[in-house]
């Protein structure tokens, strides 16, 4: 990393750090009732806004209640999302006249929006509606994140509450988080990315002149539109000129804003992040990846206030902000490389690895958001991960692998971290000679058993889905790749599927029924395998009374403990995936270095 | 205490009984208790059986790296097996040895429930519920039970911490008596109600035999968390299968990875050092209270002992020792000092308390006074009705020392003996009394008639050293209470010479009961000693409670804990016990896991570089073959398990340092340590296997 990269990430931790901090406190204050408190007014509209939906809004509940509610909302989201794809083509706003989606890739997108994930198999401007965009995808966009805050709001009850049964009430929660934070927050984001040129409109695919005429070959084709060929039995190419160019439209930026802000990442158009109607500036490029960590970040800030000691929500930042420093180094690094086999062609190598990649960004921001994306469970890209350097590939899939805890998806970042710091705590608790608690709450075997549940069910997954993948010839045959990078591609594909995280290494052909099929599911138990477990953790937590912290208690916000929960989430990670791992992007590194 | 039981760390007679136990316990049925030893079992049947296999001819993999995989697979599992036995048979030896040492007291049987029938010595801790026994003056009483004849006066300071004798006599409230108090005068005939710590002990045997042990809370969070990793490593592993062939055949080259190796892979990752070495571990703990002469009645309360944050102590016979003792005389204005202790000395000449005779010994330190036969003098005895005690001369000793009536105790008694009298209490001797107090000791006040003569000083003594280990359960983090029954005065002053953080004076069984549910809604973990029975309440509250030995059935049964030496600073040993045992369970299973860096470096290179050479590039160690890569991991894997086994059984040495010391600690030596330690190790094995031409 040369000084302009070290400059640009510190500054972008900089700005980040800067805005979480304040919005960590607003955060707590309004998921512990204090806005509704300050504001009467606005706690009167809610109050009638709850009595019109039959909510009891003064009502905790159960976790189990809890996690029945989420479920429900969950699961609604799902039949609306596939209904409104499958039905698109009958409904208003499809200006570009979108068939209705096929019906496993309509399983697979509404199982995808609704946990967060935003894995796309299809095309946005190829296959969605404006109004399956807006009334589907959008709106799982803000669900989903709220569905994220809420399970972490909930969890840091359960630490902080003392011998209570209820962990707080789910619609309350989904009503504070999508209109107290997610609706404000893309609001302003949205207005700045229209100024700087993303678009916002309900047009259908324009015409455009091209500034420059395109000269390019095809086949001539005969009158049954096949390739016509010469007595050779060569096919006939023709050279054609294009001066137009077809453009998509749409409510870009307001699906935009939320996409990033809700760590979502499913792109308007394919091209997601890297296409210039998404994200035609480096300055809306900062304002998107600023997006993605903001309320990941500003929650650690939160969890200190909710529990009263601002430091343990500081060491959780801290070992989040290590971790990230380290990867996007690596990244950074790999990426700066040039590709020894395009050297070894007579190619220019100073840029760095440029292939996949968008000019405007270079290498460096595109390494940059490509950590930041992964990281994150946004999936949004900027760049193509398939093209990145074997070991600038394997940052991301890992980091996705170490179970999105690194800042991690709206509100499943910190509660992945707080059950890995569960888990650390556990056997650091040991080794000071007590037995373990954590935030002034103990950790006995009914923790255990659900934060087992939780490190269980993400290997087993994206383990068994590759292995199934790379046995079935409908998994094999997708591939672009063979060989070793092939298995990255599946590899990175469950572990982005079960991870929620929706990025691709995209050389993967996965919208094909056998992937739409595995996928769905792998997202679906990736997400509530880990949600349910985890409301069960914070109703067990909050039950318990709340313990004393003396001289002989771990201390939980020195660099110690940071030390310790990076090692322990480096540790699982490496050895849940080592061996999985050598086989992919270790071993294309290994043939293209030495 | 003289009966403390220490055994060597690997007693070679207890060794052969281990291995023996460590082969019967291959059955599976006793596997199954240990889900992770469990996997080994399993995959050293599965291999034993690829094994036969290679002897039609077409095996997994070449027939000697099969076999010596399958025989060091087994040979984990007797390991880890060996490793319990082991632990087992010490807890054993030593409860045989308790059994054998403890107590031995003699006690009078009696033939008929009444005094003067024949009795037979019998020893006391065959005694049983319903015997009836008779306990001379100067004899120690055996056991529980109940005065049904005689009354007398005995010495309950071991126990009670008043050192003033207490009358016992048959019917009424002073009916029962505890084992472990002195008869100081006359003799009972009691009916014994208890059977001695026998129930505790034949627990505590079944316990460190293993039979009966159940897991405690904190062993079956950690096996939870032990089976999830196991699990983990259990998808790895079996999911490499189809990596390897999907690399096989796009690569076009190598053989895929073979089931044996896939096990040998698998046995190596999953925690088999810390699941071996685990109920080793608890047991360890159980015996090591035991060599303290501690039952505990529970893994469960060893466990909570080293959670413990706050000790209450009660003062007498924890923080002081048992007895006050004489230190100063104060005369009254116009009494010479001189004239005080020779009457305080008359006073006490017949008072048998340690306190009494301190007085008389301080009287001869300092005036060269000697005890006097007295030959019809009348002594007033102690009663709990009048607080005092004294000496009344009136007839033949008169001539000698002059007509006398000398009373000493408490100031209010004296104060209201000497105005029924028609005397004053000086304002100058109020003023004393008082300092004394303030000072932490007790004043005794003696009049003669209607005349004060001045107040003897009785000050505890702090035991020597109770200091330093304050300061050590301090940097632990625990705080320390002290008990007394004393006033405020007096606690504070003791409280600040002994160090300790906090103290509750006048204290009676209800505010002590009140004091731990206080500690214990502000979420914290308490200890406490107790003896007496209306201790049982405060000691089936705190978390922690440790009964005297000595102390009454009620107690005994309302704390987890009997401490067979009735030492209350035993408490501080226990907490060390409890932690050890955390700390020793903690350590092997970081190092466990850590372990595994090594073992995959060894492991994957060897399995996949017929597939992908680059690969080679991982072997770090440069091991000379891929199976000789293999066998070594797994070597490595089972003999660590014998290597820990003496950590396992003395436990993690544990020092009051503070959490965030120890916690670097033991992180660098286990975590740091055991990714580093297996790389030389298993070069090492490696080195040996290759230039015995093994593999």
């Amino acid at each position: 990393m040369n000084h302009s990269s070290v400059l640009q990430v510190g500054l972008y931790l900089l700005i980040l750090f800067l805005l979480a901090w304040p919005l960590g406190r607003y955060l707590a204050d309004l998921f512990e009732g204090r806005v509704a408190e300050r504001c009467p007014r606005l706690a009167a509209v809610a109050g009638r806004f709850y009595r019109l939906c039959g909510v009891n809004a003064g009502q905790d509940m159960s976790w189990w209640r809890y996690a029945l509610a989420l479920l429900a909302f969950n699961a609604i989201g799902v039949l609306v999302v596939y209904a409104l794809q499958r039905l698109q083509v009958w409904l208003p706003l499809n200006p570009a006249g979108m068939a209705a989606v096929e019906p496993g890739s309509a399983f697979n997108t509404a199982i995808s929006f609704v946990t967060n994930t935003n894995w796309q198999g299809y095309s946005g401007e190829a296959a969605m509606s404006h109004l399956t965009q807006m009334l589907g995808l959008a709106v799982q966009n803000f669900f989903s994140a709220a569905t994220g805050l809420a399970v972490a709001i909930a969890l840091v009850r359960g630490f902080a509450r003392r011998s209570v049964a209820g962990i707080g009430n789910a619609w309350v929660d989904l009503t504070r988080a999508t209109v107290g934070v997610l609706l404000p927050l893309s609001t302003v984001i949205a207005v700045f990315l229209v100024a700087q040129g993303v678009v916002q409109n309900f047009a259908g695919p324009t015409e455009v002149s091209l500034l420059q005429p395109v000269e390019y070959s095809q086949p001539k084709l005969d009158a049954d539109g096949q390739p016509l060929k010469d007595a050779a039995g060569q096919v006939v190419t023709e050279t054609v000129t294009a001066k137009t160019q077809s453009l998509s439209m749409g409510p870009v930026a307001s699906q935009e804003a939320i996409k990033m802000l809700g760590t979502n990442g499913g792109g308007f158009f394919n091209a997601n992040s890297a296409h210039p109607f998404e994200n035609p500036t480096p300055l809306s490029n900062l304002v998107q990846i600023l997006a993605i960590f903001l309320i990941p970040a500003a929650l650690c800030f939160t969890l200190g206030h909710m529990v009263g000691d601002i430091r343990q929500g500081l060491a959780i930042l801290g070992a989040m902000t290590l971790i990230f420093l380290v990867m996007v180094a690596i990244a950074i690094w790999a990426e700066g490389q040039a590709n020894p086999l395009l050297t070894a062609l007579g190619m220019d190598g100073s840029g760095g690895n440029l292939e996949g990649k968008e000019a405007r960004f270079g290498s460096v921001q595109s390494a940059l958001f490509a950590v930041i994306t992964t990281a994150a469970s946004c999936g949004a890209v900027n760049a193509m991960h398939d093209s990145f350097m074997p070991l600038g590939g394997l940052v991301p899939m890992w980091l996705i692998q170490l179970g999105e805890v690194v800042f991690g998806g709206v509100g499943a970042g910190l509660y992945g971290m707080l059950v890995f710091a569960i888990e650390a705590v556990f056997l650091a608790g040991l080794m000071i000679g007590r037995t373990p608690e954590y935030l002034g709450k103990k950790i006995e075997s009914y923790e255990m058993k659900m934060v087992s549940v939780v490190i269980l069910a993400t290997p087993l997954l994206i383990l068994g889905g590759t292995a199934i993948s790379v046995l079935a010839s409908a998994g094999v045959s997708s591939m672009a790749n063979p060989g070793a990078h092939g298995f990255s591609e599946v590899l990175y594909a469950f572990s982005s599927a079960a991870n929620n995280n929706g990025s691709a290494f995209a050389g993967l052909s996965a919208n094909t029924p056998f992937y739409n099929l595995m996928l769905g599911p792998a997202m679906w138990f990736g997400r509530f395998t880990v949600i349910v477990p985890v409301l069960a953790i914070a109703g067990r937590l909050a039950a318990k009374p709340r313990l004393a912290v003396t001289a002989g208690t771990l201390p939980t916000h020195g660099p110690l403990f940071i030390v310790l929960l990076i090692g322990t989430v480096v540790l699982v990670g490496a050895l849940t995936y080592l061996p999985a791992l050598a086989l992919g992007p270790i071993v294309e590194h290994l043939n293209l270095f030495l | 205490m003289s009966n403390k039981t220490t055994l060597p760390l690997l007693d070679p007679a207890l060794i052969r009984p281990a291995m023996q136990q460590a082969l019967y316990k291959l059955s599976p049925r006793a596997q199954l208790r240990n889900p992770v030893m469990f996997v080994v079992w399993i995959g050293s049947a599965l291999t034993t059986f690829l094994a036969v296999q290679t002897s039609t001819g077409q095996g997994d993999a070449p027939a000697g790296f099969v076999w010596a995989i399958a025989v060091w697979l087994w040979f984990t599992v007797l390991f880890a097996n060996f490793a319990e036995a082991m632990a087992e048979g010490r807890g054993r030896a030593q409860a045989e040895a308790l059994r054998g040492l403890r107590r031995t007291t003699w006690a009078k049987i009696l033939n008929e429930p009444r005094h003067g029938a024949q009795w037979q010595l019998r020893e006391s801790s065959d005694l049983r519920s319903g015997d009836v026994v008779v306990v001379s003056a100067g004899e120690t009483i055996p056991g529980d039970g109940e005065v049904i004849e005689g009354v007398a006066s005995v010495d309950e300071s071991a126990i009670t911490g008043e050192s003033a004798p207490v009358i016992r006599e048959a019917g009424g409230d002073f009916c029962s008596v505890t084992g472990g108090t002195r008869v100081l005068s006359d003799w009972l005939v009691i009916r014994v109600t208890a059977n001695p710590g026998d129930a505790f002990l034949d627990r505590m045997i079944a316990m460190v035999e293993g039979a009966k042990r159940g897991k405690t809370p904190n062993e079956i969070a950690l096996t939870i968390l032990l089976v999830a990793m196991t699990l983990i490593f259990l998808f790895a592993c079996v999911s490499l299968l189809p990596f390897s062939l999907y690399s096989v055949a796009s690569a076009g080259q190598g053989t895929p990875i073979s089931v044996t190796a896939l096990v040998a892979l698998l046995v190596c990752l999953i925690p088999t050092t810390i699941a071996g070495l685990l109920s080793a571990i608890g047991v360890a703990g159980m015996s090591r209270m035991m060599q303290a002469n501690v039952i505990a009645t529970s893994g469960r309360a060893v466990e909570a002992a080293g959670d413990v944050d706050v000790l209450l102590l009660d003062k007498t016979g924890t923080i002081t020792l048992g007895n006050r003792q004489a230190s100063a005389f104060l005369p009254a204005p116009g009494v010479s000092e001189k004239a005080l202790a020779d009457a305080a000395q008359l006073a006490s000449l017949a008072d048998e308390t340690p306190e009494g005779r301190s007085i008389v010994v301080l009287a001869k330190d300092k005036f060269n006074l000697r005890g006097r036969d007295l030959h019809d003098a009348h002594f007033v005895p102690f009663t709990a009705q009048t607080r005092m005690s004294g000496v009344d001369i009136d007839g033949q000793d008169a001539q000698q020392h002059g007509k006398r009536h000398i009373r000493k105790g408490a100031a209010e008694s004296v104060r209201v003996w000497v105005e029924e009298q028609g005397g004053a209490f000086p304002a100058p001797v109020q003023h004393s009394v008082e300092e004394v107090a303030k000072r932490g000791g007790t004043p005794l006040v003696v009049a003669d008639g209607r005349e004060v003569l001045g107040v003897i000083e009785l000050k505890d003594i702090v035991k020597g050293g109770i200091r330093e280990r304050f300061a050590e359960l301090r940097k632990m983090g625990i705080k320390t209470v002290m008990i007394t029954g004393d006033n405020k005065l007096t606690a504070a002053a003791i409280a600040a010479e002994a160090g300790v953080d906090d103290y509750l004076a006048e204290a009676r069984p209800e505010d002590k009961l009140k004091l731990i549910r206080d500690y214990q809604a502000e979420g914290r973990l308490v200890a406490m000693t107790g003896d007496g029975t209306n201790d049982a309440p405060a000691l089936a509250q705190a978390d922690v409670a440790v009964a005297m030995n000595s102390g009454t059935q009620a107690a005994k049964e309302a704390g987890n804990m009997v401490d067979l030496d009735s030492n209350p600073t035993k408490l501080i040993e226990i907490v060390e016990t409890g932690k050890q045992m955390l700390m020793t369970r903690g350590s092997l299973t970081t190092f466990s896991v850590a372990n595994d860096v090594a073992k995959y470096f060894a492991i994957l290179p060897a399995v996949f570089v017929g597939t992908y050479p680059q690969l080679a590039r991982l072997d770090i160690m440069h091991l000379s073959s891929p199976s000789s890569a293999i066998l070594s991991a797994v070597i490595f894997n089972a003999l660590i398990i014998i290597a820990l086994i003496p950590l396992a059984l003395r436990g993690v040495r544990y020092r009051p340092l503070g959490a965030a010391i120890l916690l670097r600690r033991n992180l660098l030596i286990y975590g740091l340590g055991g990714v580093l330690l297996p790389f030389p190790c298993i070069k090492l094995i490696d080195l040996f296997l290759s230039s015995m031409g093994v593999a």
